[in-house]
């Protein structure tokens, strides 16, 4: 069972009263990228086997969309944060590299 | 004709290891904007008596309630027929500010379940962790397919508000929830 707190409201809950938004971070390349880019940006998801950066929205809760990062093979949660950050924060990261040694890091 | 001055379900009742009783019309006022500003606090302090709640909270002034809804949401809650006097003159005090009032109250229905095992009855259809709800706490979930608000108000009292065009899937729910002999004893 996948279970994450909301940053927005505080609540621990488990999650189906969440719904799920997809890869976190992503840079949006529109109008005056070039068809590579903008194939990336729609297409192309990292779907790693472990540590991973999601949006996560409190559906049946606050209503508020949050970014989470967890390990996909073993659901272990290494935080959640505002959905107004756009990279990993640095206490986020060192817990991962303290649970993960052999991980390759964000990029 | 519809009966649009009645509640959604007019004294519709349930006797079982919780008693499970639809609440009647009330009125409630959706409140949106920053909670921490200083003009929001006091135009809910002058208008009703109403605290701001803290995070997750109900406060209370008479028959006047400010639950906390999400970071920037307040429901108010009232007698049903002084909600929309009351919308207005929030509006009216909150004019420029950057704030939304709605009134919400035929939107919702409200049932009041009463019991000591009520997190029993609960905790079979919310994803909820009971065991830190205390009375005046507020909690925003599922109740299996539908979204409802769980506020503890009063001892071993909960008061759920759902959509209005799903209370009779509700408290068919609770009802099923509350079934004599299928009590499973986690809380109470
Ligand atoms: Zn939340």
């Amino acid at each position: 069972m996948l279970t994450l707190t909301c940053p927005c409201c505080g609540v621990t809950a488990e999650e189906t009263e969440f719904s799920p938004g997809g890869e976190a971070h992503l840079k949006r390349f529109g109008p005056g990228s070039s068809d590579q880019e903008y194939e990336a940006y729609m297409f192309n998801r990292k779907n790693p086997r472990g540590v991973h950066f999601e949006r996560w929205r409190h559906a049946y809760g606050c209503g508020k969309w949050f970014l989470a990062a967890r390990c996909t093979m073993t659901l272990e949660v290494f935080g959640t944060y505002a959905a107004q950050t756009l990279e990993p924060p640095a206490e986020i990261v060192a817990k991962i590299k303290d649970r993960h040694p052999g991980w390759e890091g964000y990029s | 004709m519809s009966d649009m001055l009645n509640s959604a379900l007019p004294g519709a009742g349930f006797a079982g290891f919780v008693t499970v009783n639809e609440a009647g019309l009330r009125g409630m006022i959706t409140l949106r904007g920053d909670l921490s500003s200083p003009v929001l606090a006091g135009v809910l302090k002058d208008a009703m008596g109403l605290d701001m709640p803290a995070q997750r909270r109900v406060t209370q002034a008479g028959t006047a309630f400010a639950a906390w809804m999400s970071p920037d949401e307040l429901l108010l809650m009232l007698p049903y027929d002084q909600a929309g006097a009351m919308a207005q003159k929030l509006a009216g005090a909150l004019a420029g500010e950057f704030a939304t009032v709605a009134n919400v109250s035929d939107a919702r229905a409200v049932f009041t379940l009463q019991g000591a095992a009520v997190f029993d009855a609960l905790a079979k259809i919310c994803p909820v962790d009971f065991s830190d709800f205390a009375e005046g706490d507020i909690r925003r979930t599922r109740a299996a397919q539908v979204a409802a608000a769980l506020w503890v108000s009063g001892a071993d009292q909960v008061t759920l508000v759902c959509f209005r065009s799903v209370a009779q899937y509700m408290f068919d729910l609770l009802c099923a929830a509350a079934a004599p002999g299928s009590e499973p004893a986690l809380y109470a």
